[in-house]
């Protein structure tokens, strides 16, 4: 099989895991198994970033506990680090060469009896979500179609998670986007309807509810639909101290 | 929401490594998705419009100039394929654009003498929460098969899913710049209505009728009314415009 043949054989089965009762952690360990075959590596894991910026391995291609750790101690030192903070891919590292770097990881590697790694990013608007690491017992070295293709499947899980929290959060997030727009709506309706009655500009306007709201403790929208109700009145606003 | 054609979408047309691009420089996801579903659909252009209660939103992107004639039109005119698909919740096709004049009287004329020959509407929704419109036009007259049918609804969907992550990355109650910039497109029409509310004394969804009444009269957008209602050089009063 070639490997255009066998790139879009990862896709449909990375697609056949996508249906209505989405499992995230499904895609992402496909994701690990995937690139451990195409990219001729020997173990793969998958970590996302917490709200804290703490790396945590959502995936990988064994549970073997020098291998999680290998991800876990990566919070202090190492690739994934270091790819989670620039975004950049860091491939074809060999790990012989890097015990100065990461002396704690280079450690770890070597109990481990692997000789050289990769890191992708995953990123969506150039912001780094997590990272996909691979670990080689040979030294490995990806061609640039490589290293492509496996930031191809850090895109694909980088949609997946998209979709999946889109998913999850959905009509929250639709009423909060809805509502958002309907009240920039009313704010600037707010604005014609206060500046024709008290015969000032709507930029004006615009002040003279935000400083009211503020004096008060209320919302700007509150304010905005009240002047258009009718229940403040100009007065009331370009009145200083109410 | 998670259909594989709707993920190779989004792998296609989203932004991973580079931040999203300023709203109007051309380049957004939203300029990319339009294009995108050019090739994959037969159509000829392809606009997408963000929707409020009270109709057109502001636009998104529109892939040349007919597309964003489209948008222009609905928005002047409260009428055309996207609030009707807004309204109505489902997609409305109109493979024959000059069958359409007894539905949209005055968007009929108007799109075809820009060149569109047919309009296909797709509304952007989460359930029962309607976000926006994915309008695409044909510059001749046909319809959309099945599988055509199912790859717009795809796009549709594809972009639905970018709206709600773009408000997922944005707090709740704000914007997100890309959205904010095409609402602020129709700023002034607001601002217009307050305006005419206040002068004519009539509630603020009549003041935005009197505003396109007018407009359509005059025989000019919109907008430029708009504009010339909020800097003053053009008033409406109670006795003159307020109709029973």
């Amino acid at each position: 099989m070639s490997r255009e043949q066998h790139v879009a054989q990862v896709f449909v089965e990375l697609a056949d895991t996508l249906v209505d009762d989405f499992d995230v952690v499904d895609l992402l360990h496909t994701l690990c198994e995937r690139s451990v075959e195409l990219l001729q590596a020997d173990a793969a894991g998958l970590i996302l970033a917490d709200q804290r910026s703490v790396l945590h391995v959502m995936a990988s291609t064994t549970a073997e506990a020098n291998i999680v750790e290998l991800f876990v101690l990566q919070n202090d030192e190492g690739p994934c680090l270091d790819c989670y903070f620039t975004g950049k891919q860091m491939v074809n590292i060999d790990l012989d060469e890097v015990a100065e770097r990461w002396p704690r990881f280079h450690a770890a590697t070597v109990a481990a009896g692997y000789r050289s790694t990769h890191a992708l990013p995953l990123r969506l608007r150039g912001r780094v979500l997590g990272v996909l690491n691979l670990f080689c017992t040979e030294r490995t070295t990806l061609s640039d179609a490589d290293v492509d293709l496996g930031q191809a499947l850090c895109d694909i899980a980088t949609v997946g998670l998209l979709q999946e929290r889109t998913l999850r959060q959905a009509e929250v997030l639709a009423e909060q986007l809805q509502s958002a727009l309907n009240s920039r709506v009313l704010l600037e309706q707010a604005k014609g309807v206060l500046a024709e009655r008290a015969t000032i500009s709507v930029d004006q306007a615009f002040t003279l509810m935000r400083a009211y709201a503020r004096r008060n403790n209320q919302q700007l929208i509150a304010v905005a639909a009240a002047v258009i109700e009718g229940t403040i009145s100009e007065s009331t606003l370009q009145a200083p101290n109410s | 929401m998670a259909s594989p054609r709707v993920q190779q979408i989004l792998l296609e047309v989203l932004d991973f490594d580079k931040p999203d691009p300023p709203a109007r420089s051309g380049a957004t996801v939203w300029d990319r998705l339009c294009a995108s579903v050019t090739t994959a659909v037969p159509v000829t252009g392809a606009g997408i419009a963000l929707m409020i209660p009270s109709g057109h939103g502001g636009t998104l992107a529109a892939t040349d100039e007919a597309a964003g004639v489209i948008e222009n039109l609905q928005e002047t005119l409260g009428e055309g394929p996207c609030l009707n698909a807004f309204h109505d919740r489902r997609p409305v096709l109109h493979p024959d654009l000059p069958e359409a004049a007894t539905r949209w009287p005055a968007f009929t004329p108007a799109a075809t003498q820009a060149g569109i020959a047919a309009v296909f509407a797709f509304p952007l929704q989460i359930g029962a929460i309607r976000l926006g419109v994915l309008d695409l036009y044909r510059d001749a007259p046909g319809s959309l098969d099945t599988l055509q049918l199912t790859e717009a609804i795809d796009y549709a969907t594809a972009a639905t899913t970018m709206l709600v992550d773009l408000q997922h990355a944005t707090s709740p109650g704000e914007l997100h710049p890309q959205l904010a910039d095409a609402a602020d497109e129709h700023r002034e029409i607001h601002q217009a209505t307050g305006v005419i509310a206040a002068q004519a004394s009539v509630p603020i969804n009549e003041a935005l009728l009197l505003l396109r009444a007018r407009a359509y009269a005059d025989e000019r957008p919109l907008l430029g009314l708009a504009q010339d209602v909020v800097a003053r050089r053009v008033t409406f009063s109670p006795e003159v415009d307020h109709h029973e």
